[in-house]
């Protein structure tokens, strides 16, 4: 008996310091936020809290900001996981190669990953409004105008600032799964006289594909999740076009002080976040090949 | 032969070009913060005339940049001791002991990864508030809970490849529990602990939407914080806000080339495991 309690004392000893953390930073929060999106709250007196059951969720269809700007995210999220995963990969294919700047291509491609979004958003802001007018004036070409100060532009030049990120990011995966496959397998290939491509379709892709998966599940979520990028290269806009959900969220707690609606909204995110992630990894699981 | 070298040499110069191209932002961003206001306007893409280091200067002190530092350090270094710490402790526990309790912690904190931090925080700010909380301390334990999830997935998978016979042995020996750990185990984990570390850095050190949320009192501001100085503006001071923005890039850099093989390893296994 005495044995027992001693051993459940340890294991509290060593496991309950994080699990407290965890429940008073992310658990008791998270519930308490479902509970909030049940209310009307201005999230400032406790008094004022009051039970509106599903209004919230209801207004929410009606709130073209919002679904304006969950199209927008999912619309970016598709295009730059394409983009950031086609990249990382054939720059991994690349610099795989026995180059003789391989290790120092790796090191700048890479760069871009460990410096923060907000930093690396002001650093595009500059390149887009400044660098891209004087490349318009010296080249003459209009497609370098105005850049940020349309929807369109907006929305590639978020592309353009995650996809230079993140590329060099997928291509780290990718170069481990390149590693990892044998070599044999592909001195046998080239003996039998399959050509560069034909080695990639049918060895290398099939071989590389849990690599992929957690490169599209990395990338979705991160895609989906995007804020202080969103918040340094546009700020939402030209007139919030370029406002992608989660500073709709932000916004909608802390500008118009709607916690209800906006913790509403931040559950609907993360049920999407959630189910996009689990589908996602199910759909690439299947398609991966053992060797 | 002839063929693969052509084609190496192909395969080396596209390199290099997009090379270029992914460094192109950091050059520009170079050699524009050595210039007066008027020559950005004028062109942006010339090497500068001279070497303007006044906005240096001026970037410094408006961005309080030791101070700065300091609050990054502080909260970072004082954020990583406490979870490799407690996820270490809490990582090696769970995996040995086998009860449902134990796989139903484990379990709660791995789904948690899907949480995004939009999510939680709203009530979590409320209640930091009302606990008095909003400050660095608070910060601190903030970021205990948000890293507790990766961490402890990472020492939680390390640990199960640790032999049981080594505890066994130790404990005959008569070693206490906590001696145990504190002599046998944590030094088996370092390969894991330096890749926690180094995944926790980067996101910490970053890490922008918390700390804005948080920290609300003139000098205990992080880097990632200050950077706004420069673009609240209607008129933006681009030759101070890029030598701003350089002198925020330029610790990361240095850790970046310091550690580099231990980074990329570090963030290959983070994403793998």
């Amino acid at each position: 008996m005495q044995e027992s309690i001693k051993r459940r004392l340890l294991f509290w000893a060593f496991v309950g310091p994080l699990v407290f953390a965890f429940f008073v930073v992310v658990v008791v929060p998270f519930l308490w936020g479902i509970y909030y999106s049940f209310t009307e709250w201005n999230g400032i007196v406790r008094s004022q809290v009051e039970w509106v059951g599903l209004q919230n969720y209801i207004d929410l269809f009606e709130d073209e900001q919002f679904i304006y700007s969950f199209w927008f995210t999912a619309r970016f999220a598709v295009v730059s996981v394409i983009l950031i995963n086609g990249i990382g990969f054939a720059l991994a294919l690349l610099v795989t190669q026995p180059l003789r700047t391989s290790h120092a291509l790796r090191t700048v491609f890479f760069m871009p990953n460990l410096i923060g979004g907000l930093i690396l958003g002001f650093v595009w802001q500059f390149i887009f409004i400044q660098v891209f007018s004087s490349l318009a004036d010296l080249l003459n070409l209009e497609f370098f105008r105005g850049w940020l100060a349309t929807p369109e532009t907006g929305f590639w030049g978020l592309v353009i600032l995650m996809t230079w990120q993140m590329a060099g990011y997928t291509m780290v995966i990718y170069i481990a799964a390149l590693q990892s496959i044998p070599s044999d397998l592909l001195e046998a290939a080239e003996i039998d006289g399959s050509t560069l491509w034909s080695k990639t379709r049918h060895i290398i892709i099939p071989l590389v594909a849990p690599a992929f998966t957690i490169n599209m599940f990395l990338m979705l979520s991160n895609s989906f999740k995007l804020y202080d990028q969103n918040l340094s290269l546009t700020n939402g806009g030209p007139f919030n076009s370029t406002q992608m959900l989660a500073m709709n969220i932000y916004n909608t707690a802390f500008q118009f002080d709607e916690m209800g609606s906006a913790q509403a909204k931040a559950v609907i995110f993360f049920l999407v976040v959630a189910v996009v992630s689990i589908i996602q990894v199910r759909m690439n699981k299947k398609r991966e090949v053992e060797y | 032969m002839t063929r693969k070298k052509r084609f190496l040499f192909l395969m080396e110069t596209i390199g290099s070009a997009i090379g270029v191209v992914f460094f192109f932002p950091f050059y520009i961003m170079l050699i524009n913060s050595f210039k007066t206001k008027p020559q950005i306007f004028q062109n942006t893409l010339n090497l500068p005339g001279g070497l303007e280091w006044s906005n240096y200067v001026k970037a410094f002190e408006r961005l309080d940049f030791m101070q700065a530092f300091a609050n990054s350090l502080f909260i970072t270094a004082g954020s990583i001791l406490l979870l490799v710490l407690f996820a270490s402790m809490a990582g090696w526990k769970l995996v040995r002991t086998k009860t449902r309790l134990s796989s139903v912690i484990f379990f709660m904190f791995v789904s948690a990864i899907l949480i995004p931090f939009q999510s939680v925080m709203l009530p979590l700010i409320t209640i930091m508030g009302k606990l008095g909380f909003l400050n660095r301390l608070g910060l601190i334990f903030m970021y205990l809970g948000f890293g507790s999830s990766l961490s402890l997935f990472l020492y939680h998978g390390f640990v199960k490849s640790v032999p049981k016979e080594l505890d066994e042995a130790a404990i005959i020996d008569g070693c206490s529990e906590f001696q145990l750990f504190r002599k046998v185990i944590f030094p088996i984990l370092n390969p894991i602990t330096l890749t926690v570390i180094i995944l926790l850095t980067i996101w910490i050190w970053n890490d922008y939407l918390l700390p804005s949320l948080v920290i609300n009192k003139e000098g205990m501001q992080t880097i990632p914080l200050q950077m706004f100085f420069f673009f609240g503006e209607y008129t933006k001071q681009w030759h101070l806000a890029l030598a701003g923005l350089t002198l925020a890039i330029i610790p990361v850099i240095i850790f970046y080339f310091s550690a580099q093989k231990y980074i990329i390893r570090g963030v290959t296994q983070g994403a793998i495991k």
